[in-house]
């Protein structure tokens, strides 16, 4: 059952190559898929000057480095060690040896080459299958020195593509809650980072209370909450120019925001009078649209990729379950049936899942099910957690979980971690801070 | 002649002071072990009677008054908004101080415990903090004197994970905003 599957297939085709390694990933993978990952060779006078604009001494091994962490959070590859390799980055690009490669039992391998061009930074790449001493896929980019960090996860985005037949979700972001203080007094911030932990960047200065920001499908905006002048409302930012706006007029707490997938409307719940509902505001126009009409709790709306449905919270059967529902707020429909409460549904980026976090017995679940609420499966349990948000291939959640406090009320932590589908490959997400409320972005590079 | 009687003098108070600060040492000492006496014992009486009726907090640790004799807040079942007969109590006496005192408004400020999700929770305290209102407009209130602010459960007043931490956080708190 955790058997990697790795399907070598020799086509005696002369015209044409097809994929020799390939890397399931719809299992747990206990066998990672030893991977050879060469620093990129540099020329030196390529190497000077890159020294001299990015600080650092030798930026093919760093790209190459960003492209084995990558390889190896994904849980799905296993790097191997550097310190083995026999043949020298310029000369493997060019032609490997593979027997080398064979006898440190390499079976992908990955070469490049690096040069500055213009002022630019130039990179090729090549993907081998060791085993068949073929080369796999070979590509080159051109792009401005600074991006070179994102030029590893764009290569480690088509090597994943090409070795599991899946996108990538490496040249992404993760906007979340920077925490800090005491848990009584949390100061929260909005920050982003690469999906690596690299490139933090603070977004607000802690000066108000800031809550779940929430990307738009191109990454460029974020919706979130804010208690700015003590009024909680939601807000849109735009990331590149920093320009923030309050989303319509309630008058009354807007909270749970999210963008629709065409990126046009904003779906949020408004409370007022202790009765909570979702609603809609088109971004172009302005116009407000009530979605759910009930006396109940309605809220955490998430749209199904397609737009055509929405998942979300109610309390209307007295306590916390998950319904979906049409784009219009007709067909309301419970999913969730099992035992304990069940909050944060989120639908998958394929349309196929709803991730949630569930609450049973005094313990916090990430879990997924199917969209009519069957085959639930819960992926990892502990003190606190909830919050997921996919990756935007869908194979991975990111959400956050919260220590349990000492005697003294001392000990509390609260951090970004990530876990695969299959259930396996759970992993700390490095964050400079304390941090909550993580959203995954889209591609970058499509 | 003066020069020395003055440095003998500064020497006798550093004496005297010394003096003091032992007998204040002692004294603390003394104070803090009666102290853990009375704390320890108070432990063992709010175990035995205990701070809580069902899952509603009964005690009064981190209550605050508005006034003499009026308690700033109200305290909630797990997931519930339903107000206790002790709950109506306090807002009754609220409901008097307001009436007394016309010119002041008030926020409510409404919250949950940790054990719950981070939207929904902001909900519930929204919902608290109204069943507070709707019950001090039925003493006579105007609504204009009201208004309500929903923290979720992003400021406990006790930072513990324990059911009496999570009973003190489940509250409406009357905040005088004026």
């Amino acid at each position: 059952m955790f058997r990697i599957l790795i399907i070598c297939l020799v086509f005696f085709s002369p015209s044409k190559l097809i994929a020799l390694i390939e890397v399931d990933i719809t299992r747990g993978n206990l066998n990672p898929l030893p991977i050879a990952v060469s620093p990129l060779s540099i020329d030196e006078n390529s190497r000077k000057n890159f020294e001299k604009i990015l600080k650092k001494k030798d930026i093919g091994s760093e790209i190459s480095i960003v492209v084995e962490k990558n390889l190896k959070t994904s849980g799905l590859f296993n790097p191997l060690n550097k310190d083995a390799f026999l043949q020298a980055p310029d000369i493997a690009n060019l032609k490997p040896r593979f027997e080398d490669w064979n006898l440190i039992k390499a079976q992908a391998l990955i070469t490049g080459k690096v040069s500055f061009v213009d002022d630019k930074l130039r990179v090729e790449f090549r993907l081998w299958d060791v085993l068949a001493g073929k080369e796999m896929m070979a590509l080159a980019f051109t792009t401005v020195p600074n991006n070179w960090r994102r030029v590893g996860h764009i290569i480690t985005d088509k090597v994943y593509e090409r070795l599991t037949g899946e996108k990538g979700y490496f040249d992404t972001r993760i906007i979340y809650v920077a925490e800090d203080g005491p848990k009584t007094r949390r100061i929260k911030k909005l920050a982003i980072m690469d999906q690596d932990g690299a490139n933090n960047k603070f977004l607000t200065l802690g000066n108000e209370l800031v809550l779940t920001p929430r990307f738009n499908p191109t990454s460029q905006m974020v919706t979130y909450l804010s208690y700015f002048k003590n009024l909680p409302r939601v807000y849109l930012l735009d990331i590149e120019t920093g320009m923030q706006e309050v989303v319509g007029d309630f008058p009354g707490m807007t909270f749970a925001p999210r963008f629709s997938p065409d990126g046009k409307k904003i779906i949020m719940s408004f409370a007022k009078d202790g009765n909570s509902d979702i609603y809609t505001m088109n971004l172009e126009n302005r116009i407000v649209e009530k979605i759910t009409n009930h006396p109940s709790i309605d809220t955490s709306p998430s749209y199904s990729p397609d737009g055509k449905y929405i998942c979300f919270n109610s309390d209307r059967s007295g306590y916390q379950q998950i319904y979906i529902m049409k784009n219009d707020g007709s067909g309301v429909k419970r999913i969730s049936f099992g035992k304990g409460l069940y909050g944060t549904p989120v639908w998958s980026p394929r349309g196929d899942l709803i991730a949630f976090t569930k609450l049973h017995k005094g313990k916090f679940y990430i879990g997924v099910m199917r969209t009519d609420g069957s085959g639930e499966r819960l992926l990892t349990e502990n003190f606190y957690q909830e919050a997921p948000s996919w990756s935007p291939n869908g194979r991975v959640l990111i959400f956050y979980r919260e220590t349990e406090t000492d005697d003294k009320g001392k000990g509390f932590s609260a951090k970004l971690w990530s876990i695969d589908l299959t259930g396996y490959n759970e992993r700390l997400v490095n964050t400079p801070t304390d941090a909550s409320d993580p959203s995954w972005s889209s591609l970058l590079s499509n | 002649m003066k020069l020395l009687s003055s440095c003998e003098k500064v020497k006798k108070r550093n004496i005297d002071q010394g003096a003091i600060m032992k007998l204040n040492k002692i004294l603390k000492n003394a104070f803090l072990i009666i102290f853990a006496c009375i704390a320890l014992s108070a432990c063992a009486t709010s175990k035995k009677t205990g701070q809580m009726q069902g899952d509603v907090y009964t005690g009064t640790d981190t209550v605050e008054y508005l006034a003499s004799g009026v308690p700033d807040r109200v305290f909630f079942a797990t997931n519930e908004s339903v107000l206790t007969t002790a709950s109506r109590e306090t807002l009754r006496k609220q409901a008097a101080w307001l009436r007394k005192n016309s010119k002041i408004t008030v926020v409510l400020e409404g919250h949950a415990d940790e054990r719950g999700t981070r939207e929904y929770n902001l909900a519930l305290g929204e919902r608290r903090a109204n069943a507070a209102k709707d019950y001090l407009m039925t003493y006579g209130i105007s609504s204009d004197r009201i208004s309500v602010l929903s923290y979720g459960k992003e400021r406990p007043v006790d930072s513990g994970s324990n059911p009496l931490a999570w009973s003190k956080n489940r509250r409406s708190v009357t905040v005088k905003a004026n």
